[in-house]
């Protein structure tokens, strides 16, 4: 399947923020922080639906995430902050002490 | 038992209105609270639990000996969190790092952080909650989703909060959010700004040159047209009393602190015409706590190491994530907070790598891979102490239930008993 290239923005919710004390090893937990967010413009040009699971990759590692359509603009996902969002973000800090979180380059990759 | 006036530790807002009914030892019902606090009351460990060594349970005693060996033998310790505990054991955490020569950092440096830089170089225009619920009429959210990760603000502090001066609430304020994306924050602003991803820096710095009288020769700066932030511009100016809330959609993008110094340094000008001042939107419960303890134990707000017997302070040095990413801490001791599961991962693989030591109510993905773990009570719920709202109130946290766990403040203290010996 093709790539295709989204400015990645990872973030909290109100979910991931109430599954945070039910465990972070409950299912709770793990829906609240292991999806990716696409526009509809986008999953309609990509040829993917909500529910199918796709591979978000940065130039710092991937994760397999699913889908699900967000009230997002063109060009750009969002991954709730979590052990996938993890995954995604690089460890260079610039002197701050703090990882480039949100804007990063990624590659989503219908599976 | 009903118990009322109780402060949530959630988040930086402190909810200090909400009302806890305890029937047997177990929280059964909260009321005012948000989906985030009440899932941390109701959810509340109130049973014993043991500490562990390598897995094993052990007595207290066994389990503060092995902590206290763990940073003995240590030549880099890193001792991190401190967000989510009370101001009274972060104090213990600092007299604990200055015994050892370890480095110390909060949370702050993957929250706030940036902006702490910013203030340092900028300064910071200020007030209280208080003074935004009775006086705010021009409310702008920059970078930050409230309606999702600081659920009550709104009703309790900024938008529909009824004041001395603003007695009809919502109708009596303009409220602007900006933001990269739509979110149920934006969807209830009278005006939503959406720049492009990362062009915040140029959207603040055309804000200040129409402040300044000045005429871009240009329709649209990062996505945004000049004529919507000249509109800004003159509602900044005409307001009363303004307000910029900012989160983590300013720090943790290009530029970091030097996104917050222009918008510190905005606002800083807009006092030319009327009151206007800035707030970042803290997170975690007494993360501004572990800011100001920090700052008045050591001078230092976060990333600081007392290698030298006294404290340095060096962002970028010895801060957490780049600590562990570079290996140069050889063991770390976590205090309620969660790294491994809101670290990039090759940071938090290093906590894996060394013994690492977790004190935290709960049984977190950190703990999970820690080679000791000390359950403690959790403050505000089964422990009372000091936690510090994002306006830097301090505000006294109510112990609701009883926990037959000790407090971080007590683990600390027996730690630092045993390093002494």
């Amino acid at each position: 399947m093709t790539m295709s290239e989204f400015i990645l923005i990872t973030g909290r919710t109100a979910r991931q923020g109430a599954a945070l004390h039910k465990g972070k090893g409950s299912g709770e937990y793990r829906q609240a922080t292991g999806f990716v967010e696409m526009s509809l413009a986008d999953m309609e040009r990509l040829g993917i639906e909500e529910g199918q699971l796709v591979r978000v990759r940065t130039a710092f590692g991937e994760a397999e995430l699913e889908l699900r359509e967000g009230d997002l603009p063109e060009g750009m996902i969002f991954v709730p902050m979590g052990p996938a969002a993890n995954a995604l973000i690089g460890v260079e800090t610039r002197g701050t002490g703090m990882p480039d979180s949100k804007g990063l380059e990624a590659e989503v990759e219908p599976l | 038992m009903r118990i009322e006036n109780v402060v949530c530790p959630f988040c930086g807002c402190l909810c200090d209105d909400i009302v806890v009914e305890v029937e047997g030892n177990r929280v059964t019902a909260v009321k005012k609270v948000c989906s985030s606090g009440r899932s941390l009351f109701v959810n509340a460990h109130t049973g014993a639990a043991s500490p562990t060594v390598d897995g094993k349970e052990v007595e207290w005693p066994e389990a503060i000996d092995a902590a206290a060996r763990i940073l003995t033998d240590s030549a880099s310790p890193l001792i991190y969190g401190l967000s989510s505990t009370a101001s009274e054991a972060q104090r213990k955490a600092i007299a604990l790092a200055d015994l050892l020569g370890a480095s110390i950092d909060s949370t702050s440096s993957v929250c706030h952080g940036p902006t702490t830089i910013g203030i340092q170089s900028q300064g910071e225009p200020t007030c209280t909650l208080g003074e935004v619920k009775h006086r705010a009429d021009l409310v702008i959210f920059w970078g930050c989703n409230p309606a999702e990760a600081h659920q009550r603000h709104f009703a309790r502090y900024s938008v529909s909060a009824r004041g001395k001066l603003t007695p009809q609430g919502r109708k009596d304020r303009t409220v602007v959010v900006v933001d990269v994306r739509p979110t149920r924050s934006s969807r209830s602003a009278d005006i939503f700004l959406q720049p492009r991803p990362g062009c915040d820096y140029e959207v603040l710095t055309a804000l200040r040159a129409l402040l300044k009288g000045e005429t871009p020769d240009i329709t649209d700066v990062g996505g945004v047209g000049v004529a919507q932030l000249a509109d800004l511009v003159e509602r900044m100016k005409g307001c009363r009393f303004g307000v910029i809330f900012f989160g983590m959609g300013v720090t943790q993008t290009g530029g970091k602190y030097l996104n917050i110094t222009e918008l510190l340094a905005l606002v800083a000008e807009l006092n030319d015409h009327t009151r206007f001042t800035a707030m970042p939107m803290r997170g975690h419960g007494n993360v501004a706590g572990a800011d100001c303890t920090l700052t008045w134990q050591t001078g230092y707000p976060f990333a600081i190491n007392f290698a030298r017997g006294y404290p340095q302070y060096n962002p970028g040095e010895f801060t957490a994530v780049d600590m562990l990413a570079r290996q140069e801490a050889d063991a770390a001791l976590i205090i309620a907070s969660d790294p491994v599961a809101h670290f990039p991962r090759q940071a938090a693989q290093r906590l894996s790598q060394i013994p690492t030591i977790v004190l935290d109510p709960e049984m977190n993905l950190t703990a999970r891979e820690a080679k000791v773990v000390l359950p403690t009570a959790i403050y505000g719920v089964s422990a009372a102490g000091t936690a510090y709202r994002m306006d830097n109130v301090p505000l006294p946290l109510k112990k609701v239930v009883d926990s037959p766990q000790p407090t971080d403040e007590q683990v600390l203290d027996w730690m630092i008993e045993r390093v002494k010996t």
